[in-house]
């Protein structure tokens, strides 16, 4: 689908904690992010939703959320747990 | 008469007129409905097929916003260990997502079997950790169950490839048993040292390929990671189509192992907890391209069918999903493959 080019790595990761069908977790995550499932699927558009959302890019720059940093928003957005955002915030003595 | 270009089950170009290509759709589709004793393609899947190995174009694709996720069986080492470029796997890992643009990635020891990681688990652990740091996709641990391995010498149980023949069949069949358990603990083990390091997943890839004593490995340890750790994905990748009954009694929550199809394994991968379901089709190397991505479009069709609240991949690499049996494989099968399992069978991820 694109992984952060486009919105195929949020996608996965609903089917994979959930077990949820491709129409089912695309629409979980269009909606969490407000955008179309068809705009989940263009490049253009989600390059600029995740830069905005800090939910990690392509090409990052210097001020761009990556890694564990994008994970974290992600968790957010999409308002699910991530485990290693959990164990990297336990290490952190962040929660 | 126009002759169009599409390949064998070995990967070797060939030229077929449109009514060889229709014929060999027909019978890969009632091969597979025989075989699996399920519904063959309808007429319109039939000629939908058949438009999508003769369209234009090396390359094919589906239509926009029909784009499904992809996930992997490769531990993050296609580009260093197979290709032998001088990287490591969390690089790769980094390269896949913002490079390559996967979906997500699994990550994995080069002899990609868990009694081999066993040993080096906690390394693993925290090079997967460091992975883990730096990406965004998710990122599954994986490796294969492997029950061969567990046999003499290598291995402490007795080999009933070796006992078979003899017709030391008790024999045979206590030495498949013993090494499940043994598989089911390693698999355990491996899982939860990712599992506290925050892994997305554990991939137990090749389910299978030992015979149904593999496959009953697999569905146990998948029931137990979930029961310890329920925040871990887990995704089933099979080994073939279908599930050999080396051992031949062996059950799981009363339905027998031996024989059973996709469409059958995916409803006990997810009594076993398992959140994505890779179903396999086997590649008949003597066969056509279009005999065999009509076969296995029949049956993963019916395995999403059958599918409740997991999702199905359908495996789409070297010698199985419609995909020639040759090394470096052809983007024009591939891309046709793609497109016909995504359209025809509804399915949920490659």
């Amino acid at each position: 689908m694109g992984g952060i080019k486009t919105a195929g790595d949020l996608v996965f990761r609903m089917q994979l904690m959930k077990g949820m069908k491709i129409g089912e977790a695309k629409k979980y995550v269009a909606e969490k992010l407000g955008v179309t499932e068809y705009q989940l699927c263009d490049s253009s558009v989600m390059a600029e939703v995740r830069d905005d959302l800090g939910l990690g890019i392509q090409m990052p720059s210097e001020c761009t959320p990556t890694g564990m940093a994008a994970k974290m928003r992600i968790e957010k957005a999409l308002d699910i747990k991530i485990n290693s955002v959990a164990v990297f915030k336990k290490k952190a003595g962040l929660d | 008469m126009d002759k169009y270009m599409t390949r064998m089950g070995d990967g070797s170009a060939v030229f077929m007129s449109l009514e060889e290509i229709r014929s060999d759709v027909r019978d890969g589709a009632s091969d597979a409905a025989r075989r699996g004793k399920i519904p063959p393609l309808t007429d319109s899947e039939i000629d939908h097929i058949v438009d999508i190995i003769t369209m234009d174009g090396i390359v094919v694709g589906v239509r926009y916003g029909d784009q499904v996720v992809g996930s992997t069986d490769q531990g993050s080492d296609t580009v260093g260990a197979e290709c032998g470029v001088s990287i490591d796997r969390i690089i790769q890992a980094q390269m896949y997502e913002r490079g390559f643009g996967l979906d997500s990635s699994d990550f994995g020891f080069t002899d990609y079997n868990f009694k081999a990681v066993k040993s080096i688990a906690s390394y693993e652990a925290s090079y997967m950790e460091r992975a883990l740091d730096g990406t965004v996709i998710p990122l599954l641990y994986g490796g294969m169950p492997n029950l061969g391995f567990y046999t003499k010498p290598d291995g402490p149980v007795e080999n009933w490839a070796e006992l078979l023949p003899q017709a030391k069949i008790d024999e045979a069949l206590a030495a498949q048993e013993q090494a499940v358990d043994l598989a089911v603990h390693d698999i355990v083990y491996v899982a939860e040292q990712m599992d506290a390091i925050g892994a997305d997943g554990i991939n137990l890839d090749t389910a299978g390929a030992a015979g149904d004593a593999d496959f009953l490995a697999t569905l146990l340890a998948t029931e137990e990671i979930k029961k310890k750790f329920p925040n871990q994905g887990v995704e089933i990748g099979m080994a073939g189509e279908f599930v050999l009954g080396m051992h031949g009694k062996l059950t799981y929550k009363g339905e027998r192992l031996a024989g059973l199809y996709p469409h059958k394994q995916v409803a006990l991968a997810e009594q076993a907890g398992a959140t994505v379901f890779g179903a396999v089709v086997n590649t008949n190397t003597s066969k056509s391209f279009p005999w065999n991505i009509a076969r296995v479009c029949t049956f993963i069709k019916e395995t999403v069918k059958e599918a409740g609240n997991i999702a199905v991949h359908a495996n789409v690499g070297m010698g199985v999903g419609g995909i020639p049996m040759c090394e470096v494989i052809p983007c024009d099968a591939v891309s046709r493959a793609d497109k016909a399992l995504i359209e025809i069978t509804n399915l949920d991820g490659l």
